[in-house]
């Protein structure tokens, strides 16, 4: 189990040391859709991996783009506790369909958030809008920096609290400003009413984060998805 | 020829220039010698540079020392859909200062997706004495602040329209530093901004500018302000409300649609954030009247966009909501018999289920009803080819497709088959066709077919479609008029690419993301075209610290005469001719 410290790690694949061992946590964006689906029983179709190539063990950035036959895909769906494939949100392949901005935002209540990372030079946005959970959103962070590290997430575990497991490994802390201009913990309070205050998030480097948070709401943070954890681990 | 040409004084060659506006043809009138290449360049007034990087500030300014009005667009195309990180470039800020040192009597600035920041914007406000047009399309970069600088100092301002860009709303108090003696707004578009204005003000500019034609409201207008705005300004001839809901109140109905049926004027219609059904008959009297509607942002169902467009027998322009199903298409093709443009726009792009009866059969209708129609962009959940050819032969005089299937890789629902033959009879009967977008499930047959039959083709979007190089050579080497390609998602990578590097020059730009294409082909494009520039956009850090053989994130490559450019952020790698590799 080594700790990946370096965020950038020269030379080998980045992308499928990341989601090699992630099928059960990173699945393929809108997988829900092909668990019977007309797509799955074609051969030859042309299936291009969405945005990353995900679940496909034997992929290096060779496979992209590549045509992938719908057996390829792994077909448990996405651990994201939402119920029926049909009731999930399609996960959002970046820029597909290719609806502007400040369109969705009108259409759907959209909250779209910068999200920045110390170090990276570029900031991406996300739309909090799509997500369900913590889990799915944090999933979806590591998922669009690409990198090898991973993010603690302390959240609270839909009504259930769990064990919380120090991870030793954590190199960034995701944080965001809330609509009174402080920096909290992201987790500290219900999903819902952080997705209304949330205006921006950071993915703060651990040893920046200490003291420069505002204090907890929560006395006990609980939670660390345990799967989710483990994936990574074996990632290592 | 040539003692002909020299036996006009300079003036009267100037004078009959006067009458040629249009650029290919100054440009034409340029080449034929010297003399005229002199005359031209000193009265040419109005500039288009269609992608900033590929000539410089100086180079424009030292060939036309006279402009009054520049057109200048930025970042590529899919950058509209965020696929284009932030930071990439696109900034205006070198061509303001050079165009505020050369050109004082500067009249009109357009941009497009640019990166325009509040000092630039003071620039231009304390620059340009005459300043008049100032149109912001999807920029962004800038906020509330430097608005209120161009209102405050452009005492000849006529258009500030900021269409679609993303403004950093500090205040809506910008709007009152128009001063009280300015009258001379011709057109206003603030629907972007998120902010409220203040709306007394806004009132009293409408009130005091006699020549206002276009007034685009945000939502934050609300509709029982906008009776009061209308009547201030009848002589409208385009309005965008803001939010159209309130209570219903009789009262308030009937003050909104007399107000209205006083707007003789008016021709185009857009806003309707938030739609209350039951206001929606106060713009009845006015129907008749319409060539423009724009209901995209409207939440409304079916029947109550059919009782409303049912009304609009001289429609030329309309963009709508998929609410509108096939139902309201078929009566969309009864009664606009006018109809030049269609839209039509996904109301839940990331459901997994097709939420509104809208399929193929809508498009189809419209395309049989509809003589005149001759622009599309209609995004759906399933198509065929047999839809697709019977929209050709219907509409041979099609210069605009653009057809988005939400699905990746969706085929024929019919037949299960790939959309290529479809597609082909698009290509092959609409000689015109200047414009195509892409989708479903497509092989490399398709792009033989457009290589093959679409010789106007100027612009080609294409995504998740074909199997091999073959496909992106059969464009790259069949048509003619191609200016912009872009890709996402594709098996595509180097052979194509590098077979066809000199049709590369001919072209504006080619965007290619999520493809095959490899860090040592764009090193060789780069080191043997030394008129392009090759970009590879990268995240993932260097990319000479992956094998060469690992494919690039995305590739932007221009032709261009200014060469390397020198504000390219981390991300973004190019090589030049000495093969160094160069980080910005």
């Amino acid at each position: 189990m080594q700790p990946d410290t370096t965020s950038e790690s020269p030379g080998s694949d980045v992308t499928s040391t990341v989601f090699k061992d992630t099928e059960l946590t990173l699945g393929l964006p809108g997988e829900a859709r092909f668990s019977g689906g007309k797509t799955c029983s074609k051969r030859g179709f042309i299936e291009t991996s969405m945005d990353l190539n995900l679940g496909d063990s034997s992929s290096s950035s060779h496979t992209r783009g590549k045509i992938l036959a719908g057996q390829d895909f792994s077909s448990e769906s996405l651990v994201s506790g939402a119920g029926k494939p049909s009731a999930a949100k399609r996960q959002e392949v970046v820029g597909w369909p290719p609806v502007r901005s400040l369109r969705k935002r009108a259409l759907e209540g959209c909250k779209y958030v910068k999200v920045a990372v110390d170090g990276a030079p570029y900031l991406r946005k996300v739309d909090l809008e799509i997500y369900n959970s913590y889990q799915e959103l944090l999933r979806a962070l590591e998922q669009l920096f690409m990198t090898c590290f991973a993010i603690h997430g302390n959240y609270v575990g839909e009504g259930e609290r769990k064990v919380m497991d120090p991870m030793k490994e954590m190199e960034y802390v995701p944080t965001y400003e809330d609509k009174d201009g402080d920096w909290m913990l992201v987790g500290d309070v219900p999903w819902k009413m952080f997705i209304e205050s949330c205006k921006r998030i950071r993915l703060m480097k651990s040893s920046e984060a200490v003291g420069t948070l505002a204090p907890r709401t929560h006395p006990r943070s609980c939670t660390y998805n345990e799967v989710a954890a483990d994936q990574q681990l074996k990632a290592r | 020829m040539q003692r002909m040409a020299c036996s006009f004084p300079d003036e009267v060659l100037e004078h009959v220039f006067s009458f040629v506006q249009c650029d290919n043809d100054r440009n034409a009138i340029s080449t034929v010698c010297k003399s005229w290449y002199k005359i031209e360049r000193w009265s040419r007034r109005r500039v288009f540079v269609g992608n900033c990087y590929a000539i410089s500030p100086g180079m424009v300014i030292r060939r036309f020392p006279e402009l009054r009005s520049i057109e200048l667009k930025g970042k590529p195309h899919f950058a509209d859909f965020n696929l284009v990180p932030d930071g990439w470039g696109g900034y205006v800020a070198p061509w303001i200062s050079a165009m505020a040192a050369a050109y004082p009597w500067l009249e009109e600035i357009r941009l497009k997706r640019m990166v325009i920041t509040d000092e630039n914007l003071e620039l231009i406000a304390k620059s340009f004495k005459n300043f008049k047009v100032l149109v912001l399309s999807s920029c962004e970069g800038f906020s509330t602040e430097g608005l209120a600088a161009v209102a405050a100092n452009c005492r000849n301002l006529r258009e500030l329209d900021l269409r679609e860009s993303e403004v950093e709303d500090l205040s809506g108090h910008w709007l009152s530093h128009f001063p009280d003696d300015y009258t001379s707004l011709v057109s206003l578009n603030i629907a972007c901004l998120g902010c409220e204005v203040s709306f007394s003000a806004l009132e009293r500019l409408v009130g005091r500018c006699p020549n206002l034609r276009t007034l685009r409201l945000n939502r934050a207008v609300p509709l029982d302000k906008l009776a009061n705005l209308l009547r201030r300004a009848p002589q409208l001839v385009e309005l965008g409300t803001g939010a159209y809901s309130s209570e219903l109140r009789p009262d308030v109905f009937s003050n909104l649609s007399g107000a209205f049926s006083g707007c003789k004027e008016l021709k185009s219609l857009s806003g309707f954030w938030d739609v209350v059904p039951g206001y929606l008959p106060a713009v009845y009297p006015i129907c008749c009247r319409l060539t423009t509607l724009n209901l995209s942002y409207a939440t409304i169902q079916s029947p109550d966009l059919i009782k409303l467009v049912g009304q609009c027998q001289n429609l030329q322009r309309l963009w709508v909501l998929d609410y509108i199903e096939d139902a309201g298409l078929d009566a969309v093709a009864a009664s606009c018999k006018g109809l030049r443009e269609l839209r039509v726009f996904p109301s839940d792009p990331f459901g997994p289920e097709p939420n509104v009866l809208l399929t193929e059969q809508g498009l189809v209708s419209v395309s049989e009803g509809c003589p005149k129609l001759q622009s599309v962009l209609y995004f759906c959940r399933q198509m065929s080819n047999a839809a697709l050819m019977t929209i050709a032969r219907n509409r041979p005089n099609m210069t605009r497709f653009r057809l988005c299937i939400i699905e990746p890789g969706t085929p024929d629902y019919l037949t299960l088959q790939p959309l290529d033959v479809g597609f082909g009879a698009i290509v092959e009967h609409c000689k015109d066709l200047q414009r195509l977008s892409l989708s479903g499930l497509l092989t490399d047959r398709v792009f033989e077919y457009i290589g093959t039959y679409a010789k106007k083709l100027e612009m080609l979007s294409v995504a998740f479609a074909g199997e091999s190089d073959l496909g992106l050579h059969h464009v790259l080497s069949g048509c003619e008029n191609l200016r912009k390609l872009e890709i996402r998602d594709c098996p595509f990578g180097d052979k194509a690419l590098l077979a066809n590097a000199a049709k590369l020059e001919t072209m504006r730009s080619l965007w290619m993301s999520s493809c095959s294409v490899t860090f040592g082909a764009c090193k060789l494009l780069g080191q043997k075209m030394p008129r392009l520039n090759v970009e590879v956009i990268d995240e993932r850090g260097p990319p000479d610290s992956r094998p060469e053989r690992c494919p690039i994130e995305k590739l932007y490559i221009y032709r261009t005469v200014a060469g390397p450019r020198f504000d390219m952020p981390g991300f973004v790698w190019t090589i030049d001719e000495d093969s160094a590799m160069r980080l910005s």
